[in-house]
């Protein structure tokens, strides 16, 4: 499944600099959907080079961590629940950086 | 997590109309009530919200200067814009410039001037910017090469807070705002329980401080989450600096406010209802306060003969880094209040108080 990920508010720091990636990722095996659950497991062990625990805690992302998938808050359509399609866009926003 | 509506794919549900409109589809769930709503309403609910917060608490009078912090990070890029929009729709009157602070922390302060400056240019306001080096003569670069990363954040946040006054002052200012945000008050007030600061604890949650100084701040943020102001400027795409400060990992701050945002997860409203409590406790009257007076040296309010940051200071030029560090020191006519700090110590039988707040640890 393609997919564009992006990251923000400091979050680019721990995948290089990089804010924008364009990625394919695919469902577990056996299973035909991939979910926001599975995505962040694919993200921490693909796209995180330094200190994953800005990034994810437990299951989830760190609180203060703010997802948008196609510019709308994850917290509406599902948090970890949400089923991504093809072409979505999941941007990552750390909100725990300066001010 | 959340029920998933009715249809197969929630996400899908060609999407879940906002409560405010009825008409656009929802972009964001509010912390602070939990609606769904669009960013058309969330944009106006939003300056709205702050509107009311600066006519109800009555912040500002027409004709004032009013100096913006501006550190280029998200909170006050978002109020520098904010406030400008306000200024212009209410006609407020107000005449506001941004106000930056130079720490010389190179790689990270540099950078998020060059942010600063672009909101100069984007929100035609004009900006002054004071250093470290001129005011103190010293860099924090210079400051972390002497002391090294322990209290260093103590350093920054005290000549920080000086360096606003003292640029507002030098800009002829009669406010300063600042971007502090409702979970960054939150915040505060648990620090301030953590560390038995009562005379700050109950300072932490007034809107305007510093009254009856040259420059009164006050911080129009007060009941915004910081969810919102990261949604407002992600949807607005104001441009923001977000480096960490390469010598924050240190802070004891952080700890306070991974507590916070796991709170908020749990409960949104935690934030508020903290604040609440910050604005609604009551220091018995039988205790001591510290009386406030001016610094001896540079006649900055102080509640001691020298002020916090002509202490570190003095501490700095002497060689002597650790003098002014942690409230509970006998080298600046605290002793009367060390004795009393250790007779309280002793019948708890805790001395937390006066350990250094860098080095308390969970």
């Amino acid at each position: 499944m393609h997919l564009t990920l992006e990251f923000g508010g400091g979050l680019e720091l721990l995948c290089q600099s990089t804010k924008i990636h364009s990625v394919d990722v695919k469902p577990k095996p056996g299973e035909d959907k991939l979910t926001m659950r599975d995505l962040l497991v694919w993200v921490e062990s693909n796209l995180i080079k330094e200190r994953p625990e800005m990034f994810m805690k437990g299951d989830s992302v760190r609180p203060g961590v703010l997802v948008l998938i196609n510019d709308c808050d994850w917290e509406l359509c599902g948090s970890l629940d949400t089923e991504l399609e093809e072409k979505d866009n999941v941007v990552f926003i750390s909100t725990l950086h300066g001010g | 997590m959340e029920e998933g509506g009715a249809t197969a794919r929630p996400r899908r549900a060609t999407g879940r109309l906002c409560s405010t409109c009825n008409q656009r589809k929802a972009a964001l769930k509010r912390p602070k009530t939990l609606e769904q709503i669009c960013r058309e309403c969330f944009y106006s609910v939003f300056e709205d919200e702050i509107h009311n917060v600066i006519m109800d608490n009555n912040l500002f009078k027409p004709g004032e200067r009013v100096a913006v912090a501006a550190s280029g990070g998200k909170d006050s890029t978002v109020l520098a814009y904010v406030m400008s929009e306000l200024n212009r729709r209410h006609n407020y009157g107000l005449d506001l410039f941004l106000l930056s602070v130079d720490e010389g922390i190179t790689g990270y302060r540099d950078d998020s001037l060059e942010t600063v400056k672009r909101n100069e240019i984007e929100y035609g306001l004009p900006l002054k910017v004071v250093s470290y080096k001129d005011l103190y003569g010293w860099t924090m670069d210079e400051i972390v090469k002497t002391i090294g990363l322990k209290n260093n954040c103590t350093f920054c946040g005290v000549f920080r807070r000086q360096a606003l006054d003292r640029g507002a002052a030098l800009l002829k200012a009669d406010k300063l705002v600042t971007g502090h945000n409702a979970d960054d008050i939150a915040e505060t007030v648990l620090l301030n329980i953590l560390r038995g600061d009562i005379a700050r604890l109950s300072r932490c949650t007034f809107i305007t401080t510093g009254e009856d100084g040259p420059i009164p701040r006050c911080k129009p943020f007060k009941y915004t989450y910081e969810k919102e102001i990261v949604m407002y400027a992600y949807f607005k795409k104001l441009d923001y600096f977000s480096t960490e400060c390469i010598y924050s990992p240190n802070a004891y701050r952080g700890f306070a406010r991974e507590f916070i945002k796991d709170l908020e997860r749990m409960r949104p409203r935690a934030i508020l209802d903290i604040i609440r409590s910050g604005e609604n406790f009551r220091t018995a009257t039988s205790t001591k306060m510290p009386e406030q007076g001016t610094c001896e040296r540079c006649g900055y309010i102080s509640s001691q003969k020298l002020c916090k940051a002509c202490l570190l200071l003095e501490g700095l030029n002497r060689g002597l880094p650790k003098l002014g560090i942690g409230r509970a020191r006998g080298t600046n006519g605290l002793n009367k209040r060390v004795e009393q700090r250790n007779l309280r110590s002793e019948r708890t039988g805790s001395n937390i108080e006066s350990k250094q707040c860098g080095t308390l640890d969970f």
